[in-house]
């Protein structure tokens, strides 16, 4: 490694906070990032919006891989905002190797890549894929239905804020019903985003029965981190479906990120469970169960939901059942023997 | 009726107009505020009738729209840059089915390195794709060749892709003329297919067609084609008919009489080349401009008898094939076949870099005494790019070039701050 | 012709500034077009528009190197960004900040224009006891049309209007009004900024 790539040490204030991990808790059990040797593989400088879930996860995610790797790691990046705010204009965030091709395609090249360090006798280095929601259930389906199929050895982690974020907000697969976009706009009779559209990816994955598939969050570091470290150490196809607010898109405040990561999931609309070849083999239980309405109230992409003097009870009492069937579907309360 | 408005916003009010009965939404940069805004006028009511569908990609928007198209439904998407490629093969096929299908391209470089800015090299890596190809000078000019395209589209059955500049059209705000419905309805008749999809006369759509036919088939194309060079500069008349105002045709020649240098281009940067033509125009230089707006079908002869007393031929492109120098100034080269009068090829505006009234100056002026090389690139940094050849040169494993020369500029530029 | 350029920051409004200062100038019969600097910028991050106003039809089509006006909304850009480049010396410079020139440390450059071509305003400020929100664009169009005469300040109250509906708009006219007011007053005085 030159020195110009070599890794930069993170400069670290902070103490015991939930933000990083606890450091008075057992060593063993603290997070990635809350040890001075992460490899911070997105740098400071980077470009995204202040609070941006999608630079923290991306952060969180790829420091977890990068120790399960040993360092040995190659990025391949959809197009989006992550591989845009991270590689501003003559500069760089990312401190391993690192490789855009484009919007469709990040599913295929990563299983390039693989193949070639096979070939290459450089098996020790370990592939991850990464791209947006549009990226990975819209666009790039196909070719990463492809490299499901094949069990190419990848580990995908896709970032899901819920929309197309990086073109200025439109909809995507992964838009949640009645959420406002650029193309599904607060209009008419149905305002934003429709019922009864979307695709659940983490559930067509795991119909591919590939060895590993699990859902994560921002707002739960521990989790995600492991969730990581178990996928990386696991050959095969893999899938990470992480969990992202978007402050911008979603019109929340900056700093209510985490909370609103941690609503989407303690609501049980964005549940988090892991699953081996096709079955669920655990899911995180709700420990503070809230209404779906104290998610959706914060976001102005649900502005329309709650018109003065006019709320839309039937549209929010829909998404309350979406959440509960959820929680039902994945025990989320753990009312049954699990998972 | 007269608005201060986007471009790309009156473009979707027109669309809106021309009463689409599908179209297909993707994003992607600058096109995106196009189908934002026809989806709006949908789900507002506005623009009743119409079936307005968010696909996953724009395979899946020229995909979808074919199949529309082939129903019998008047349809509309937008495109740019990576996103027509991606639909590539699906442009092709929506050519050779002969279905009239209308499609904005906002234009935009193509990566890599990825650029969002505006060139015209993805209306270009399909020019040849079978499309009517039409290029806009001004936003007034999008929204009228938006009119006219679907009238030409149905007529001829054949695709239609209206070109307008990314950025320096979609997203600049303007005095733009929007029609009304009256005056739409009274040039635009309801679509009438040549061919569709129906139980009550079944087609076959879509056959193979073997070495037998196969070249048939294609010429007959290329015919269609040339019809269309006949068609658009009457639909452009019958259009003045209605609206009152010039729009569309072949080309717009500026000043050319008499003009010893004519300089040639596409799109919004005939703007700023009127505004060099009549500057020097004042002092006494023999210049003029022709904006070409079907670049395809080409306008050879067209072009031949407007160039035919010019001395230089500067054609000023914003696109590159690599390898060969300019792609326009070969095409309009093919035009003047029987003449000996020099085209110089400029390449200008690659991935958003201004085009300036100073620097076009200085290429007419050494067009005009004759000092222009065969192929030159517009106010091209040639320190950087020479720093990085003998970089490359020096080094094998000297990494990409994109970074490397984003390097050097980033560290030229300190040095100079100092 | 004559040439605005506005600085600012992504999320401050700046291209909206270009659309309402161009809206402004077709409703006084002008021919206007206002551009963004096409970026990709997320933010936060340093943003430029361009509007240009003209009698006749306006071709050109390159971006405004030469302004005869500046607007610019963040000053924290006044040290990072040559904001100044290509002003031109008889030309307007319009400040969102309730500091002076000196205390902004432009004293010395700001001298060179003619006393009332310069001037500032703490829009945000304005923006925030208004319209509830720290976005200075409509409120510094008031001011703009104050020193610049380019523009009557009705025509701006108008292009505010029919940008923002409702409460909205009224409070940001109301904003662009009390700046137009203190940029006349300060003119009239010779101050140069409150
Ligand atoms: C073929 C193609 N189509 C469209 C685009 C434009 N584009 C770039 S990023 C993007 C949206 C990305 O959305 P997502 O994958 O969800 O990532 P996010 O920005 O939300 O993180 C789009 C539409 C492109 N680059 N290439
Ligand atoms: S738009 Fe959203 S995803 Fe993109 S950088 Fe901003 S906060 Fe992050
Ligand atoms: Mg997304």
């Amino acid at each position: 490694m030159t020195e110009e790539t070599a890794l930069q040490r993170v400069k670290f204030y902070q103490t015991g906070t939930h933000t990083v991990g606890n450091r008075l808790i057992d060593k063993g059990a603290r997070s990635v990032q809350s040890s001075m040797d992460r490899s911070n593989a997105i740098t400071s400088g980077h470009r995204a919006c202040q609070g941006c879930g999608e630079a923290l996860g991306a952060r969180y995610a790829l420091d977890a891989a990068m120790r399960a790797a040993e360092g040995q790691l190659v990025a391949v990046n959809a197009t989006g905002c992550l591989e845009v705010f991270t590689t501003p204009y003559p500069e760089t965030s990312w401190q391993i190797p690192w490789l855009h091709s484009l919007f469709g395609n990040a599913p295929a090249v990563a299983t390039g890549v693989a193949a070639a360090m096979r070939r290459k006798g450089r098996s020790e280095v370990k592939v991850v894929a990464q791209g947006g929601d549009g990226g990975t259930t819209d666009i790039g389906f196909g070719c990463l239905s492809g490299m499901f199929e094949r069990n190419d050895d990848v580990l995908y982690l896709c970032y899901d804020n819920e929309g197309y974020m990086n073109t200025g907000v439109q909809r995507s697969s992964a838009t949640p019903p009645t959420a406002r976009t650029a193309t599904t706009p607060a209009l008419g009779d149905a305002p934003g985003n429709v019922f009864g559209t979307g695709k659940n990816l983490p559930l067509i994955a795991m119909a591919h029965n590939i060895p590993y598939v699990a859902t994560a969050s921002v707002a739960y570091l521990h989790d995600l981190e492991d969730k990581v470290t178990k996928a990386m150490h696991i050959p095969g196809a893999r899938y990470i479906h992480i969990m992202v607010p978007c402050p911008l898109g979603w019109g929340t405040a900056s700093d209510a990120t985490i909370h609103i990561a941690r609503m989407a999931v303690e609501s049980g609309l964005f549940p988090l469970f892991e699953a081996e070849h096709g079955e669920v083999t655990r899911s995180n239980k709700i420990r503070r169960r809230v209404p779906v309405k104290d998610y959706l109230a914060p976001q102005r992409r649900f502005a329309h939901l709650f018109k003065k003097g006019q709320e839309d009870t039937t549209r929010i009492a829909r998404l309350q059942r979406m959440a509960d069937a959820n929680i039902e579907r994945f025990n989320l309360l753990g009312e049954r023997e699990s998972p | 009726m007269l608005k201060q408005i986007e471009g790309s916003i009156a473009v979707a009010e027109a669309i809106a107009l021309c009463r689409p009965e599908v179209v297909c939404a993707y994003p992607i940069t600058p096109q995106t505020h196009i189908v934002e805004g026809v989806g709006a006028l949908v789900k507002s009511g506005a623009l009743e009738n119409c079936e307005f569908i968010n696909v996953e990609s724009e395979f899946a928007a020229l995909s979808v729209a074919i199949g529309a198209s082939a129903a019998g439904a008047r349809t509309y998407t937008a495109t740019a840059s990576q996103g027509i490629l991606f639909m590539a093969e699906a442009v092709y096929n929506a050519a050779g089915l002969g279905l009239p299908i209308v499609m904005t391209i906002g234009n935009r470089a193509i990566g890599a390195p990825i650029n969002i800015w505006n060139d015209h090299t993805d209306a270009m890596s399909v020019k040849d794709a079978g499309w009517i190809q039409l290029f806009a000078e001004t936003n007034q000019e999008a929204v009228d060749l938006h009119i006219q395209a679907f009238r030409l589209a149905e007529e001829l059955s054949s695709p239609v892709m209206v070109c307008m500049d990314g950025f320096i059209l979609t997203h600049a705000y303007e005095r733009i003329d929007v029609p009304t419905q009256e005056e739409i309805d009274a040039f635009l008749p309801p679509y009438d297919p040549v061919q569709v999809l129906d139980p009550v006369e079944p087609y076959s759509i879509g056959a193979m067609v073997g070495p037998e036919a196969f070249t048939e088939v294609r010429y007959l194309a290329h015919e269609k084609q040339l019809q269309a060079l006949r068609l658009i500069p009457e639909i452009g008349a019958v259009f003045k008919d209605v609206f009152d105002r010039e729009s569309g045709g072949l080309i717009h020649p500026y000043r050319t009489e008499g003009a010893e240098t004519i300089a040639v281009a596409l799109g919004s940067v005939n703007g700023t080349i009127k505004e060099v033509v009549d500057a020097m125009r004042d002092e006494g230089a023999a210049v003029g401009s022709i904006s070409i707006c079907s670049f395809r079908p080409f306008p050879l002869d067209e072009l031949e008898a407007t160039l035919a007393g010019a001395k230089h031929v500067v054609v000023i492109e914003k696109s590159l094939a690599p390898g060969l120098g300019g792609i326009l100034a070969s095409n309009v080269r093919m035009a003047l076949r029987e003449m000996a009068v020099p085209v110089y090829t400029v390449i200008a505006g690659l991935g958003g870099r201004p085009i300036t009234m100073a620097s076009l100056r200085g290429i007419l002026e050494a067009a005009a005494k004759g000092r222009l090389p065969d192929v030159q690139f517009l106010d091209l940094d040639h320190g950087a790019v020479e720093r990085e050849i003998l970089r490359a040169r020096g080094i094998r494993r000297s990494g990409p070039t994109a970074e490397n020369i984003l390097k050097s500029l980033g560290a030229a530029a300190v040095a100079g701050d100092e | 012709m004559f040439q605005v350029r506005i600085h600012g920051r992504g999320g401050q409004g700046v291209v909206t500034a270009a659309e309402l200062l161009s809206v402004a100038a077709f409703t006084e019969d002008k021919y206007a077009q206002a551009f963004p600097s096409f970026g990709s910028e997320r933010m936060g991050a340093p943003v430029v528009s361009y509007c240009r106003m003209d009698d006749k039809e306006i071709r050109l089509r390159e971006p405004i190197s030469a302004p005869d006006a500046l607007i610019i909304q963040d000053p924290t850009l006044l040290h990072s960004v040559d904001v100044f480049k290509g002003l031109n010396p008889q030309g307007y410079i319009l400040i969102n900040s309730r500091r002076t020139f000196e205390e902004l440390g432009i004293a010395e450059y700001v001298a060179r224009f003619p006393a009332h071509h310069v001037c500032c305003v703490g829009a945000t400020e304005l923006a925030l006891r208004h319209v509830g929100r720290p976005l200075p664009n409509a409120a510094l169009l008031g001011g703009f049309a104050a020193i610049s005469g380019q523009i009557h300040f009705d025509s701006v109250e108008q292009a505010i209007l029919e940008k923002f509906s409702g409460d909205v708009g009224a409070a940001n006219a109301a904003a662009a009004r009390e700046a137009f007011d203190i940029a006349k007053a300060m003119g009239a005085k010779g101050m140069t900024a409150c």
